[in-house]
């Protein structure tokens, strides 16, 4: 079975554990090019471990085990020759709890793109401009960007932290939950960001707040207890929901 | 009975600093001592001059040479080894039986006297390898003495690394050596530090491990052959043959202040390095 050329993402019959807990469940969705993709879900419905699969950033955790495929672009990321390590790349994440590393705000932007190769100041200058700009930080940052990344608020690191990821040029995006220790003025600067993102990139959001994933995206997919209940037009999920549990969960009866 | 809780406070508190400056005092006085017998010995002629007469007269200038010598060695041997074990243990291995055997191993290494490590060395490096009475010897088993307090901080010092730099460093697509040498290794750089200035603590101070490995030549050592007397052990000697105190204490003086020295100098360095990470 090959990829769908439409599709960016497409993943098939996807099942996933952490030692005796199944995480996933045979999930099978594709993801458009240039589109915001929704996920969500009460919590342990198994959202964030799709997000986690798609970077293999689950790697990382002991005693996990998966089935099933991942294709990106015609490509097997779940191969054991994939590299993993230029897919995370291609596939950056941001995380639902700002994590700034500990050096200068240039040094957080400059540092992952310079270690995948890219040479010279000038150049290096432009990233971290053009990604803060992006991330709308830039006015905010741009007379202190030699001060500790440690030493900005909140909603400022987690802009700060999706300007990293946008400063490796990747191809997709991946969103755990990016506004939900976040002010609704830091939220609706971030939910901004994406939407004029998206001509650039494909964009997975993740998020808790059924309202965010209304107004932010584009299609979505409802999980539940780590099933796929619903996939479709946000709009139309959000209106006409074809399954029950979509629409308790969407009007807030449960989760 | 209740008691009455600012008396009770009252009490606890006035307990605690006399614990406190009980120990303080102990510190004091043994400095103090050292001080008031060892400084006037103290001239640059005492630094710079060969010892004479067993040590009875002249300087330290042998031993001043054989001490920086041997522990200088025994660190640079020491620390890439117990870096790269700790470093191994908690990035690029899971917990197994494998990391507890080593963890267990490294504990009991801690836990063995010196003076049966420094016979140790001597059957090793002094006999079987040939390596004599020597600096070498001497700095090859002090290495093997401070191995566990590095493995043990440095691996303290990784452990204590928020997850979510490596968390941050790997969504980026480093690699994890580049997240180890990059994030990771800068950040525990302060706990690291901690760990070498106590095993160069350890190294100025220790006698038994030395007597049996680097000899006791009173001469100023220059190939990692040559037989090296440091402060510590030169201070045994004369104080044990009594030789003379007051050059004992003359070399106590410099040893105390040589750690006292090196530890403000590791803090300094420490303080900078913070700042500039955070």
């Amino acid at each position: 079975m090959t990829a769908d050329p439409q599709d960016k993402i497409r993943i098939l019959d996807l099942s996933f554990f952490y030692g005796g807990f199944q995480a996933l469940d045979g999930v099978t969705l594709s993801i458009q090019p240039h589109e915001i993709f929704g996920l969500m879900g009460p919590s342990k419905s198994g959202k964030s471990t799709l997000l986690r699969v798609l970077n293999r950033m689950c790697d990382l955790l002991a005693g996990v085990r998966m089935t099933g495929e991942v294709w990106m672009d015609g490509e097997d990321i779940l191969a054991p020759d994939c590299d993993v390590v230029g897919l995370r790349r291609r596939v950056g994440l941001v995380l639902s709890r700002p994590t700034p590393l500990p050096r200068s705000i240039y040094e957080n932007l400059a540092l992952a793109p310079r270690l995948a190769g890219k040479k010279g100041r000038d150049a290096l200058d432009e990233v971290v401009e053009t990604s803060l700009r992006a991330a709308q930080l830039w006015g905010e940052v741009k007379d202190r960007l030699r001060d500790s990344a440690l030493k900005l608020s909140g909603g400022q690191q987690q802009r700060l932290c999706l300007a990293r990821t946008l400063a490796m040029e990747p191809e997709v995006i991946l969103l755990d939950e990016p506004t939900s220790g976040l002010d609704p003025i830091s939220t609706a600067k971030i939910e901004a960001t994406l939407l004029q993102l998206k001509n650039d990139y494909t964009i997975v959001l993740v998020s808790n707040n059924t309202k965010q994933i209304a107004r932010a995206t584009d299609r979505v997919a409802f999980l539940l207890m780590s099933h796929i209940i619903e996939i479709g037009d946000t709009r139309q999920v959000f209106t006409v929901p074809a399954d029950q549990k979509t629409d308790d969960y969407i009007s807030g009866r449960f989760g | 009975m209740r008691l009455d809780p600012h008396l009770t406070q009252r009490l606890v508190k006035t307990l605690l600093w006399t614990l406190t400056g009980f120990t303080l005092l102990i510190l004091i006085l043994i400095i103090a001592d050292i001080a008031v017998k060892g400084l006037p010995q103290v001239t640059p002629a005492f630094l710079s001059q060969d010892s004479t007469d067993m040590g009875r007269a002249g300087g330290i200038f042998p031993t001043i040479v054989a001490t920086a010598y041997i522990t200088l060695l025994a660190i640079v041997l020491a620390s890439p080894l117990g870096v790269g074990t700790a470093i191994y243990l908690t990035e690029y291995t899971r917990e197994g039986w494998a990391t507890r055997i080593i963890r267990f191993g490294s504990e009991c290494l801690a836990g063995v006297p010196s003076i049966i490590l420094g016979l140790f060395g001597f059957v090793l490096f002094v006999l079987k390898l040939g390596f004599g009475w020597s600096v070498l010897s001497g700095g090859l088993t002090l290495a093997i003495m401070v191995l566990p307090i590095i493995i043990r901080t440095s691996e303290e010092a990784i452990k204590a690394v928020p997850q979510d730099y490596r968390t941050a460093c790997y969504s980026l697509g480093m690699s994890q050596w580049q997240t180890v040498t990059r994030i990771v290794l800068p950040s525990a750089l302060p706990g690291i530090t901690t760990g070498i200035m106590l095993s160069v603590g350890r190294s100025l101070g220790e006698t038994a491990v030395l007597l049996f490995t680097a000899g006791a030549a009173l001469r100023t050592p220059v190939s990692v052959f040559d037989s090296g007397r440091t402060m510590a052990v030169h201070f045994y000697i004369l104080a044990r043959e009594g030789l003379s105190m007051p050059n004992a204490y003359g070399t106590a003086a410099v040893l105390v202040i040589s750690i006292l020295l090196i530890n403000i100098a590791a803090y300094t360095l420490m303080q900078r390095l913070m700042k500039r990470y955070s």
